[in-house]
């Protein structure tokens, strides 16, 4: 049963609406649905990898004309991934997520949100991967504005008004490929479109789609909603954001870049690769520019997405290889460090790196948590973010890439450089009025939950040989169509 | 049986990362057992070393491989030849005397279980270091060691200094690292492999790859970078910020040789390129001297002892770069010798530091009675470095010139070399002599010799270069000649002495020690002068270009930052829009799609009419100052559309565009009243670019629209759900059976996505603080369905 990654929270979602008025019973009932969540998760995922694509026609219309649910390995990673951080994030909450939010629907959207990223990862038909970005998109709107703090207001409309625009476009994209191919089904729609005469059409549309995905995924010049809007909700929740909603923008772009409009070798990869080299500087730079933890951390999610873009952009299996060990990387020692930022602002009252200091000295354990994801996502060894920029550079000088490959590493350094800055900051500068504020206590959840997301972070690094198998696995599916279609569609492709 | 003692070898160093993750505990439980204890571990690695050095010595190597990531070709190859051992022994040795003295000379400091673990960790990396077979393996402990240098120069990261000079370290030696991996890559990219026996075995192949100079250059940016070559040397003076273990371990005696420790062992692989000699030769001249001369500017102790050292490595690089067989000889003798004494030298200088508060030059002399033990070390270690007989330094500096004699241009090379050797001279001078038994230059020093962990140490590396300088024949054959076979990669034999009759290059030894003890007796006149030049010069130095970057990328940041992050939402979708035309304009113009209109069909008066109704509401909204008009025009364009759906034949779809018109009217007018007064807030220019912007946006729309509808397609969907939604789903109304049953999925996801909405109204309304923002939330979270 492949729905059941959906099921579940959409289920846990809907317990939790009817367990309103006890914030108690919906505290247990999330802990169990993201446990429970993650078992299918990686259920699934043993699944695929033992028997291949798999696929579920909803209500047992045939493909292409029902809907059809499709994990393929990408997927069933992407489901993986998310599921831990769905679960650390769960943990997180039980200490980091304050009461009115509880009482005013915190649980339900949560899981509303984990509904939307799981049906957008299962989704094997186009408009249904649209359906599934609405619900994404309305949880995590009203996830912002959850609270109705003047900023978060304010970060909510840009964040909602973005997003509807790629929106409006995905949706246009939908209508014009619906209309070139009569047919909305993922692989019926690979089988279909290079058999098409209009190249350059297809080409615009898959513009569009790039246009649209790329609002998703805050990549340049479009990620403005992203460092708007990312600050302003409790860190718990922008470290769910961190870890899922770009990263479904980047899914969508890896699935229908490969499935669908795979045949534009030239073109389509330069533009992409422009723009990522553009997406990773403009990103570093604006987290250089920072003083607010928060918000140095949502200007790195832009850089790192141009790594991902970069994968996607070099389009060898072995650089989509990377791209998805990548992902792996960065959800997991992203959503950490948020993770980290909300544990010295309840113990410090602040997330202005002036204001902050002399950490090191008096929670060393906090400063370790910190540095290895850090470290990680500056591609520092032996932590996973090297292995992912090394397999990343390795792609790029076998397609003779060396530009590109130049920039990556160029924003290495410098995420380096912000990195060790809020380490300077926050745990090495001496405080400036210390001991004028005690510590203030932090939840065992929190620290339960950063110090698990930390841990499986190391341990993407260390076990890098095996997850990169499986990425390699990941990126042969994607890079040859014809065993989607065929396990879609049955017969010969 | 090297085999095995090597895989010993390293499972005792896998046990010392754990072993250092509990020095803080240790410390905190047995302040004065740790560092004995702790010691142990070093220790131990040294006894193996030695115990390997016999096989060694016969010429024979171990390796031993393990898979770790075989798709990145990442293994964990441990090689162990001469080169790698001495470089181990030199680490695990230092390592355990540097442990003994931190442990006296940070006595008491909150942070000593943090250095020490620190320090266990740094050793680690570095002997991975010496005994990697694998490049990228390399690449991992040479990461780590920039990282534990990273928070060892800041230990006491209190002070801005100390932090400052971490970071600069760490970004200089990072920066390094990034284009040192990127050297690795291209040359896996030629071999398909990243272990370097590999490398060697395909050397020729490799130098005649065109690729070949970019991966040499690279892999000498990462070397030159962790050695303080010119011009990234600045840093190595300025991480004297650390406590004086650290400067004495890292940044003079191991790590700072990390780099030079790689040319050594890529020389089989990359020995061969004609860019090898030059490239080497030339920077590491620049450094021997230029460094050289600027130490004599120094006046603190340890600022002193870092500009020799680069100079040093500057000496180093270049002999290596001649790579002549005697260079490399020389070269390897000169590593050893250097580690030994300027260890022993940095050693004693935080040992005065600590009896007496102060490392300035200047201020010190005459405390060599009240300090005798670390007298002794700092003299025997300054002999050494001034290559007097019978020390090491010596033997060490007469193979020097017999090395530049023999080379390409004699007189130049010999020049430059005696030049920086006597500069050195003058430095061991004020380092090992002036202190102790020069002229006071303040009475109020109360000099005082430490307990025995802060003298012990540097007086035992002082007397290992005392000995292997008595003893040179052991030296070469035991040690010298195993290095030097692994570099050249064949076996050689190295006959050192301290005598070989009266020869030139005893005469430049003399030289040079006649100009220096000549120089260093005018300290007064010369410091001031060389200090005078250097800081003449310091706007255009490396260090204030490094400053100047590092401003100039943060103004670019936050310059750049402020224009594309403005916090305008209308310039946010401004820039989305045209992004999005300019990237399907250029789709269009490179992909040659051209629109060729099918023959229209007559426009009937309808038509005319509706489109005259749209576009003249569309005009007029634009111009609207009263939001009840813009309402009823708004509400007049989806009207409009509704009947377009109407007249072609889509009656379902003009019902719901009907409600939803009716609706959303309704419900502007209700909240109307709530909304603040209607105010124009853009200029008239800002709202004409608009006009033009918005054009842009729908006529590409537009035009996308008819050159893809020209291509439509059969819809065999559409077939499909209209033979079987009876048939099959028992339903008459086509429509209805693909909302709830042929694509009901979709339909439960906006059913979500409704449910969702309306928590989020309710959430909104109930959480919302002062009422007036109450009414805002109610549109806002109405409107995205």
């Amino acid at each position: 049963m492949i729905a059941l990654p959906l099921l579940l929270p959409l289920g846990f979602a809907i317990l939790n609406v009817l367990a309103w008025k006890s914030p108690r019973a919906q505290r247990v009932l999330t802990l169990v649905g993201a446990a429970l969540q993650t078992g299918a998760a990686f259920w699934l995922l043993g699944r695929v990898r033992a028997e291949g694509i798999l696929h579920l026609p909803i209500g047992n219309w045939p493909a292409p004309f029902g809907i059809v649910l499709t994990a393929d390995l990408f997927s069933a990673i992407m489901l993986a991934v998310s599921a831990v951080v769905g679960l650390a994030a769960a943990l997180y909450s039980q200490g980091g997520m304050d009461e009115r939010r509880v009482r005013y629907g915190y649980y339900p959207l949560f899981f509303f949100l984990l509904t939307g990223v799981n049906g957008a990862f299962l989704a094997g038909d186009l408009f249904n991967l649209y359906v599934w970005f609405e619900v994404m998109l309305m949880a995590s709107f009203v996830l912002i504005a959850l609270g109705g703090e003047r900023p978060q207001v304010e970060g909510a409309i840009k964040y909602v008004i973005l997003n509807l625009l790629a929106s409006t476009l995905f949706l246009s994209a939908v209508g014009l490929l619906y209309n070139l191919c009569g047919t909305l089904n993922l692989a019926d729609l690979a089988r279909r479109i290079p058999a098409l005469e209009a190249g350059g059409e297809v080409t615009l549309i898959a513009v569009l789609f790039l246009v649209a995905f790329g609002i998703k995924s805050a990549i340049f010049p479009l990620f403005f909603w992203l460092p708007a809007s990312y600050h302003t909700p409790p860190v718990t929740i922008t470290a769910l954001f961190s870890g899922l909603l770009t990263k479904v923008g980047v899914y969508a772009l890896y699935r229908v870049f490969t499935l669908l409009f795979a045949s534009d070798a030239a073109y389509l990869p330069t533009l992409l690769l422009v723009l990522a080299g553009f997406t990773m500087t403009t990103g570093v730079l604006g987290a250089a520019a920072q003083m607010d933890f928060r918000r140095l951390l949502s200007f790195h999610i832009v850089s790192q997405i141009g790594y991902l873009l970069m994968g996607l952009g070099l389009f060898s299996p072995a650089a989509l290889a990377a791209g998805i060990y990548f992902m792996v990387h960065v959800i997991l020692a992203k959503t950490a460090l948020f993770f980290v930022a909300g544990i010295v602002r309840q113990t410090e009252g602040s997330y202005n790196l002036k204001e902050l200091g002399s950490l090191y000295a008096r929670r060393p354990g906090l400063a370790l948590l910190f540095l290895l994801p850090a470290l990680s996502l500056a591609g520092l060894p032996p932590l996973s973010g090297f292995f992912a920029k090394l397999a990343l550079v390795l792609a790029g000088f076998d397609l003779r890439s060396y530009a590109i490959v130049g920039v990556g590493l160029g924003v290495s350094l410098l995420t380096l450089y912000s990195m060790t800055k809020v380490w300077n900051e926050v745990f090495w500068k001496e405080r400036k009025e210390a001991g004028a504020a005690p510590l203030r206590p932090v939840s065992a959840w929190m620290w339960a939950a950063t110090l698990g997301l930390a841990a499986v972070s190391v341990a993407a690094g260390l076990l890098a040989g095996p997850l990169l198998d499986l990425s390699a696995q990941a990126a042969a599916q994607l890079a040859d169509p014809s065993l989607y279609i065929q396990a879609v569609l049955g017969g010969a492709p | 049986m090297l085999t095995s003692q090597l895989t010993w070898l390293v499972l005792t160093l896998a046990g010392g990362v754990l072993f250092a993750a509990f020095a803080p505990l240790l410390r905190r439980r047995a302040e004065r057992l740790a560092a004995p204890l702790l010691a142990l571990l070093p220790l131990a690695v040294f006894v193996q070393l030695l115990a390997a050095l016999p096989a060694v010595q016969m010429g024979e190597t171990a390796q031993a491989r393990f898979d770790w990531v075989p798709a990145l070709g990442l293994s964990l190859t441990f090689t162990l030849d001469g080169l790698g051992l001495a470089m181990g022994l030199l680490i695990a040795g230092i390592g355990a005397l540097v442990i003994l003295y931190g442990g006296a000379y940070l006595h008491g400091h909150p942070s000593l279980g943090r250095f020490y673990a620190v320090v266990l960790l740094f050793m680690t990396a570095m002997l991975g270091i010496a005994l990697s077979g694998n490049a990228l393996l390399l690449f991992v402990f040479w990461e780590l060691t920039s990282i534990t240098s990273f928070l060892l120069i800041g230990f006491e990261h209190e002070r801005p200094g100390a932090r400052a000079a971490a970071w600069q370290a760490l970004l200089v030696t990072g920066g390094g690292g990034l284009a040192l991996m990127a050297g690795f890559a291209l040359l896996a990219v030629i071999t398909g492999s990243f272990e370097m026996n590999v490398w060697a075995a395909r050397a020729a192949e490799i130098a005649v790859h065109p690729l070949a100079p970019a991966a040499f250059l690279l892999i000498l940016g990462g070397a030159a970078t962790k050695s303080a070559q010119f011009p990234f040397h600045f840093w190595l003076p300025n991480a004297m910020e650390a406590p004086t273990p650290v400067s004495a371990y890292l940044h003079s005696a191991t790590m700072v040789k990390a780099g030079v420790f790689l040319l050594a062992r890529l020389f089989p692989v990359l020995g061969g390129l004609p860019l090898w000699t030059p490239a080497l030769t030339t920077l590491g001249l620049l450094t021997l001297v230029g460094a050289s001369l600027l130490a004599l500017a120094q006046t603190d102790l340890k600022r002193l002892l870092a500009y020799t050292t680069v100079s040093a490595l500057g000496m180093l690089v270049f002999l290596l770069g001649l790579g002549t067989p005697l260079a490399l000889k020389t070269a390897a003798l000169f590593l050893v010798t250097h580690a030994l004494y300027k260890g022993a030298l940095f050693l004693s200088a935080g040992s005065v530091d600590h009896g007496t508060g102060t490392r300035d030059i200047a201020r010190l002399g005459g405390i060599g009675r009240a300090m005798p033990f670390t007298a002794a070390a700092a003299g025997l270690a300054a002999l050494s470095m001034a290559g007097l007989p019978p020390l090491l330094g010596f033997i060490a500096k007469e193979l020097v010139y017999e090395t530049t004699l023999e080379a390409a241009a004699p007189l130049l090379l010999t020049g430059l070399t005696l030049v920086a050797n006597a500069a050195t001279v003058v430095v061991a001078v004020w380092v090992g002599w002036r202190p102790f038994w020069g002229r006071p230059g303040d009475d109020h020093l109360h000099p005082h010799e430490g307990t025995p962990g802060l003298w012990g140490p540097p007086l035992l590396l002082a007397l290992l270069g005392l000995a292997l300088g008595l003893f040179p024949a052991l030296t070469g054959d035991g040690l010298i000649a195993p290095m030097t076979a692994a570099i050249v990669g064949q076996s050689v034999k190295v006959k050192l002495a301290l005598w070989h009759g009266l020869t030139p290059m005893l005469g430049l030894s003399a030289l040079t020690l006649l100009l220096g003890v000549g120089l260093a007796a005018l300290r007064r006149v010369v410091q001031p002068r060389i200090a005078a030049f250097w800081r003449a010069l310091a706007p255009l130095g490396p260090a204030n270009l490094y400053h100047r970057f590092v401003h100039g990328l943060l103004s670019l940041a936050s310059w750049q930052t402020a224009v594309l992050q403005n916090g305008y939402l209308r310039v946010y979708a401004l820039v989305i829009v045209l992004t999005t035309a300019a990237l399907a304009g250029l789709t269009i113009v490179l992909k040659d799609v051209t629109l060729t209109l099918s023959p229209w069909q007559p426009p009937r008066f309808y038509d005319f009419i509706l489109v005259g109704v749209i576009l003249t509401a569309a005009f007029l909204v634009t111009r609207s100052r009263s939001r009840v008009a813009t309402i009823a025009l708004l509400g007049s364009i989806g009207f409009s559309i509704a009947v377009i759906f109407l007249l072609y034949s889509a009656p379902d779809l003009a019902m719901v565009q009907f409600a939803i018109e009716t609706l959303t009217v309704i419900l502007f007018v209700l909240v109307l009243y709530k909304l603040p007064k209607f105010s124009r807030l853009s200029s008239t220019p800002t709202r004409i670019a608009d006009v033009f912007f918005a054009l842009t946006g729908g006529l590409l729309m537009t035009l996308i629209m008819l050159l893809v509808s020209r291509h439509a397609s059969d819809a065999s969907a559409a077939a499909y759900y209209a033979a079987n939604s009876l048939s099959q789903a028992n339903g008459r109304n086509i429509v209805n059976v693909i909302l709830v049953d042929f694509r009901g999925l979709d339909t439960l996801g906006e059913i979500t996505v409704l449910a969702i909405a309306a928590i989020g109204v309710f959430s909104l309304i109930r959480l919302g603080g002062k009422p007036g923002r109450k009414q805002r939330a109610v549109p806002k979270g109405g409107r995205t369905k």
